[in-house]
């Protein structure tokens, strides 16, 4: 048995391990989770994520979590470019520092804020107070600002002049949104340009495949929520208001 | 000029970096970023972290932020003994994995724990509801049970029968969690000779040392702090607190 990636598209970090395992061709089985469903409970599923998280891998015996540690594995297992994760000591210190610190920032201020703007009016059968979303919108700017002050400056990709798993990982949160919306990199020139060149790297055709594996995944979507799953988000977004 | 790291041995993840340079003995400059000062935010430091951030890493022109790029890092450069980071591609990988729930899942909990606790009323003059407490404890102690049940599963270390980078960053922020009166040690055996292991291997001269400041309550009362020091934390208190 291959290379199995256990990945709900719908979640940022999914995409990211599904991006890099497709552009550097290395064969997996996609097993495709949806969160909504509640299906991450299941037993099985158990066997091979304790924390009972995506994404996930299960190569062989061996089975990992953790989206960035996937995509180091994955790297170094499938002796991909140098420039994704390079050997060298100070250009990986580079690309570690970036994805350390996206976690509790970029990502995790994209990602309440889009929570806040569509599952939470679904889950709470009320919008989000404004005051709330603002500060949201605040933390987000913020990690946008640090993003490109701290880490692009004037360099074509965050962490040098070639792409790393850095600007993989950004690039899943600063993307153009699907089917319209505001783009959260609007005023933001310089970040604009290094997406254009992210784009430009992966690719067009990786690009479209992976919206429309999103476009699938959310049409998995429609349909009764898994209840258990439900109370747990609600409680997560109350904790979070 | 030689390596130079900017601690605060109250910081937890700075206290990972301390305890890992000198158990490995790398030569370093020891440049003190007194966060009850508000030192972090000053001009100078903002030259070698931007991000405002200990702990932070100079050496020559080179600058680096993050406490687990940083031990990743200080690893691979003094080429220290395989144990801390295994070169094995699956040992490695299970050690980010741990990495990176620690510091996602583990650290938030143990820092609002602490803030709650013993910075608010500090600060603010005021604890907080009791219903906030005991749920970031429940919270905590559900995340105590991951630690022992998926991590370290009865083994002398994190991932294996040798120490890594894994137990130092880990063991510093649990320690922390004892400061605000839980006996999380006590409580789980499990736990309690995990630490032995990593204490024993560390070596408690070099531990006491790091672990001096953040175990005397007074580090963290008014008197140590001054106006610009007052200021962040303050308003960092009432972030949490809200």
């Amino acid at each position: 048995m291959g290379l199995e990636l256990y990945l709900d598209l719908m979640s940022p970090p999914c995409r990211w391990v599904y991006m890099f395992a497709k552009k550097n061709n290395i064969p997996f089985e996609h097993k495709q989770m949806v969160l909504a469903k509640g299906e991450q409970h299941s037993e099985a599923f158990a066997k091979v994520n304790q924390l009972k998280k995506v994404p996930a891998l299960k190569d062989g015996d061996f089975t990992l979590a953790e989206s960035t540690a996937i995509l180091v594995y994955l790297a170094q297992k499938h002796k991909t470019a140098d420039h994704w994760y390079p050997s060298d000591l100070q250009k990986r210190a580079r690309v570690d520092e970036f994805l350390a610190w996206q976690h509790t920032t970029l990502t995790m201020n994209n990602g309440r804020l889009m929570m806040m703007k569509t599952m939470a009016p679904m889950l709470l059968g009320h919008p989000v107070p404004a005051e709330k979303v603002d500060a949201a919108v605040q933390e987000l700017n913020m990690s946008l600002k640090q993003m490109e002050e701290k880490f692009l400056q004037d360099k074509t990709f965050l962490t040098g002049e070639e792409i790393s798993l850095a600007d993989l990982v950004a690039f899943t949160t600063a993307a153009q949104p699907l089917g319209g919306g505001p783009d959260i990199l609007e005023g933001r020139p310089k970040l604009i340009a290094w997406r254009q060149h992210v784009e430009a790297e992966i690719g067009e055709e990786l690009i479209n495949e992976m919206n429309q594996v999103m476009e699938k995944a959310k049409a998995m979507l429609g349909g009764p929520v898994d209840p258990a799953m439900k109370e747990m988000m609600k409680a997560y977004l109350q904790k979070m208001l | 000029m030689g390596l130079e790291l900017y601690l605060d041995l109250l910081s937890s993840p700075c206290r990972a970096v301390y305890i890992f340079a000198k158990t490995n003995s790398i030569p370093f400059e020891y440049k003190e970023v007194t966060l009850m000062k508000g030192e972090q935010l000053s001009e100078d430091f903002g030259k070698v972290n931007p991000l405002k951030k200990i702990p932070a890493l100079k050496d020559g022109d080179f600058t680096m932020s993050e406490s687990v790029a940083i031990l990743l890092y200080l690893a691979e450069k003094y080429k220290l003994s395989d144990h801390w980071y295994p070169a094995n591609l699956e040992k490695r990988a299970k050690i980010n994995e741990f990495l990176l729930w620690h510091v996602n899942v583990v650290r938030p909990l143990m820092v609002k724990d602490f803030w709650l606790k013993v910075m608010a009323p500090t600060l603010l003059g005021r604890t907080a509801p009791a219903e906030k407490l005991e749920a970031v404890e429940q919270e905590f102690s559900a995340a105590l049970d991951q630690f022992e049940k998926t991590f370290l599963q009865g083994k002398t270390y994190i991932s294996g029968e040798e120490i890594s980078v894994a137990d130092v960053l880990s063991l510093c922020d649990l320690i922390q969690a004892t400061c605000t009166g839980q006996n999380i040690f006590e409580e789980r055996p499990k736990m309690a000779a995990w630490r032995r292991n990593v204490e024993s291997h560390i070596g408690m001269e070099l531990i006491n040392e790091a672990q001096k400041v953040v175990l005397n309550a007074g580090s963290y009362s008014k008197d140590s702090m001054d106006s610009k020091g007052v200021e962040w934390l303050t308003a960092r208190a009432r972030l949490l607190l809200s």
